[in-house]
Parts: structure tokens; C-alpha cells; sequence
């Protein structure tokens, strides 16, 4: 139940471009065709699948306060999580270079139609980003992970496929002139976020009453206030950015 | 500018409107819109991303003959995320409430398209003078932007700048408030960011007819 409930979340509920804006760049570059998007966001799913969990790995046994008590009691104090960003960056450079080497010796036709993307990736925040939620949410088992990073992977996916698919058939339609390209395409992305956070209802049902004392892994619940009260709403979204 | 000649005054100017890294160059935009809800978070992360870009700009073009081209990218990647963790400990040290709200994304600053493209674009072809004022110019181009998208998502979403209450108080009704208005709740969440976007990016092409794409 936690796994499908974590895998539904991080599709929907916390989408990485609609909740939290991760991948904009390539998201905005490469969605002006949908085969092209497919592309970037298989090889975008198939880079969190494999690196946060490895990070999790990580994290667990090197950088938290306490991990390195496995190497001994006297290495029981040690706290190196402030080093996580440059580990993290280092594993998801080196497994994308890794992946692409992979994937070029076994598969040369994956390799055709992923290959241009996979360089482009290393610097995608939706794959840090991933990495790094997985760290500050205190995900806790590798199983988890592997289902976060594959979940989180997915929702990115149908988000650019969407967004392609509308800009493909947006080219015909009467838009105002400074507006065309880079600005309509903001706004659909704005209009579209809206619609996925209705989604925000999905796990809780909707109508249960909220209690204010239940520690949430992050905004889920805060986020269903913020649709009822509009008072609430600036507190709130101060919760979810803490979380 | 007696101190900057004019090529590079140039350099620090273009990035703010015409050449600007986010509404222009699209790049930077992650990390840009979902802190910008408020404006001090917003504040916080120009002068981040500033620091970060300057700073880096400058490591870069001092190694730029040392570092082999194939290995650039993970060269570049360790500079970056060096210098950002700095500014996260800085944060952690003299700013902790602001440094949990800002959460992941300081660490995503060394993702942010800006700092990857302008060392790659910039600061591995030039000194590191002009490479200081490039960096210090696109870092603030994106501030600018920041701090418009921040500076309208907290007034009008919750009637306050900075946490001050300038449009009075909307609990007990003075101010604007007395004559009704309400806080537009709308504007603090996460899709209003990118529509306000979208609408400086009408703006500014609307003014500046040469930006228009095809």
C-alpha cells in the first residue's frame, strides 16, 4: 500500500514540473516535437530509476549524521551530510556517462534514439532535484526510492509528452505575436498545473477532516487546506516549502 | 561607468533586459519560479545566484587552459557545487528559517541552467575580468526577474512586501481591506509563477517587437 500510494503521489500529486518546476529548462527546449520529447523523457526516467536509489544508498551509508557507524564505533559521531550536493552531482554525472557507454556497447539502437539526450541530463534538476527530495523527506527503505525515482521519472514524462503534444497543434492556432513560443507555452504550462493539483485530493479522498497535529512526509495535507481556506493559504505554502 | 569601458558596461547591461537568461535565453527557470512566492526568498536566492555565478565565472576562466575538454562538464559540476555549498552553510549558519524554506533549491542552484551555460559559453573562452562582469550581469538579469515575479506574488497574494503589512490589515479590515479588497490566495501557488512569467515575457516582447519568435 505505502508503495503504490508513494508511486501515485510522485506522478501526480507532486509532479516534478508541475508542483515543484524541476526540468524547466529542457522541458521549455526540447518539447517543440513529441517524438523528441518521448526520447528525453525515457531517458529521464531511466536515469532517476537508477540514481536515487543509488543516492539513497549513499546517503544512508555515508553522508547522514551517524552512517558511518558500520566502519567502526569511533566513526559513530561523524556528519557529512553537508558534502551531499557534491556527491550527489558526482554519482549523477558519472552514472549518466556510465549509462551512456552502457548503453552504447549493448543497444546500439536505444542508443540512436536516447543518445543525444543523455548528456543533457546530467545538468536536469528534475534528476538532483529527485535525489535530493528523496534525501529531505527521509525516504526510508531502497525499495521506496527505486519507486520514488521511478514515479517521480514518470510524472516528468507525461508532463513534456503533454506539453508537446499541445505545442504541435498550437502552431496553428492565431496566437498574439509576443506571446508566440516561449510566452504561450508559460502559460499553458501555468493552466495545466492547475488542472494536476486537483489531483492533490486524490490520496486522502478529498473530504476527510484534516488534523492539524499529523506530521505529513511533505505538503500532501497542507496542500488540501490551501484549496478550502484562502486565509490559510500563504501559512500553508510556507509549510510545504519548509518540508 | 568611468570605471568599465564600454564593451564591457555591455556586458553587465545586456543580460537585464534585452539578452535577459530567463525571459530570453530561457534558461535558469527550475529553480526561479518556485521560490518566488515571497519576496525575501526571492531576494535571497538572486544574491545567491549572483555570488554563485561570479565566483564561479572567475574559477573557470583562471583553469580554462588546464581543464581537457573532455572532462569539462564534471570540472564545471565540482566548481559549482563547491561554491553552492558554501552559500548552503553560510545560509544554515546566519539564516536558518530562511535557508529550510528555501530547501532543495539552493542545492539546485548547481543545476541551474544559467551557471552551466554561461561557463560554458563564456568563461572557458575569456579572462577572468570580463568573465566576473558576465557572470555578476546574467546572475543579476535573473535577479531582476526574480525579484518582479516575488515582488507581485506577495503583494498581491497576501497583501504584504517582505512580511510588512502595506496594503493593511486583512484580519481586522483597514487599509484597502476597509473597502473590500481581498487577497488574490490564487497568487502564492505554484501554477500563478509561471503565468506571471509568461505575462512579463508578453510585456516585454510587446515593447521590443525585434524578440518576437517567427
Amino acid at each position: 500500500m505505502e508503495h503504490i500510494e508513494l508511486f501515485f503521489k510522485s506522478i501526480f500529486v507532486d509532479n516534478m514540473i508541475f508542483a515543484y518546476f524541476l526540468g524547466m529548462c529542457s522541458y521549455l527546449a526540447v518539447s517543440k516535437k513529441v517524438a523528441t520529447a518521448v526520447g528525453l523523457g525515457a531517458a529521464v526516467i531511466f536515469v532517476l530509476a537508477i540514481t536515487v536509489p543509488l543516492n539513497w544508498l549513499l546517503d544512508q551509508y555515508i553522508l547522514q549524521e551517524g552512517a558511518l557507524k558500520w566502519m567502526g564505533p569511533e566513526y559513530a559521531d561523524y556528519d557529512l551530510s553537508f558534502l551531499s550536493f557534491i556527491m550527489f552531482i558526482a554519482t549523477i554525472a558519472t552514472m549518466v556517462q556510465l549509462v551512456e557507454i552502457v548503453v552504447e556497447k549493448f543497444s546500439p539502437s536505444l542508443y540512436n534514439s536516447l543518445g543525444i539526450f543523455l548528456p543533457l541530463i546530467a545538468v536536469n534538476c528534475a534528476i538532483l532535484g529527485g535525489s535530493l527530495f528523496m534525501q529531505s523527506r527521509e525516504i526510508a527503505t531502497l525499495g521506496l526510492a527505486l519507486n520514488y525515482g521511478i514515479g517521480s521519472g514518470i510524472g516528468w514524462f507525461l508532463a513534456i509528452l503533454a506539453i508537446a503534444a499541445i505545442r504541435e497543434k498550437i502552431r496553428y492556432s492565431n496566437v498574439p505575436a509576443p506571446l508566440r513560443g516561449l510566452g504561450i507555452t508559460f502559460i499553458i504550462t501555468g493552466l495545466m498545473a492547475i488542472g494536476f493539483m486537483s489531483f492533490g485530493g486524490m490520496l486522502t479522498g478529498g473530504d476527510e477532516p484534516i488534523d492539524d497535529n499529523v506530521e505529513t512526509v511533505d505538503g500532501m495535507v497542507n496542500k488540501q487546506k490551501e484549496l478550502k481556506t484562502s486565509d490559510l493559504v500563504v501559512e500553508t505554502i510556507n509549510d510545504t516549502d519548509t518540508k | 561607468m568611468g570605471l568599465l569601458s564600454k564593451k564591457d558596461s555591455k556586458l553587465i547591461l545586456d543580460p537585464l533586459a534585452d539578452d535577459n537568461p530567463i525571459t530570453i535565453q530561457v534558461l535558469g527557470i527550475c529553480s526561479a519560479l518556485a521560490i518566488t512566492a515571497q519576496l525575501k526568498p526571492s531576494i535571497v536566492m538572486a544574491v545567491s545566484v549572483i555570488f554563485v555565478l561570479g565566483a564561479g565565472n572567475v574559477v573557470i576562466s583562471l583553469m580554462r587552459n588546464i581543464i581537457p575538454s573532455k572532462i569539462r562538464i564534471i570540472v564545471q559540476l565540482v566548481v559549482v557545487a563547491t561554491l553552492v555549498i558554501i552559500v548552503d552553510q553560510v545560509l544554515k549558519a546566519y539564516a536558518y528559517s530562511l535557508s529550510k524554506e528555501l530547501s532543495v533549491f539552493i542545492g539546485l542552484i548547481i543545476t541551474n541552467c544559467i551557471i552551466m551555460g554561461r561557463f560554458e559559453a563564456f568563461a572557458l573562452a575569456n579572462g577572468p575580468w570580463r568573465s566576473f562582469l558576465d557572470g555578476v550581469g546574467n546572475a543579476l538579469g535573473y535577479g531582476v526577474i526574480l525579484i518582479i515575479v516575488g515582488f507581485f506574488r506577495e503583494l498581491l497574494g497576501s497583501g504584504t512586501l517582505l512580511g510588512f503589512k502595506v496594503l493593511g490589515d486583512s484580519v481586522e479590515k483597514t487599509g484597502l481591506y476597509a473597502f473590500g479588497y481581498e487577497n488574490n490566495g490564487f497568487m502564492v501557488l505554484p501554477p500563478m509563477a509561471l503565468i506571471v512569467i509568461g505575462v512579463i515575457i508578453w510585456v516585454q516582447r510587446s515593447r521590443n517587437k525585434d524578440l518576437i519568435e517567427d
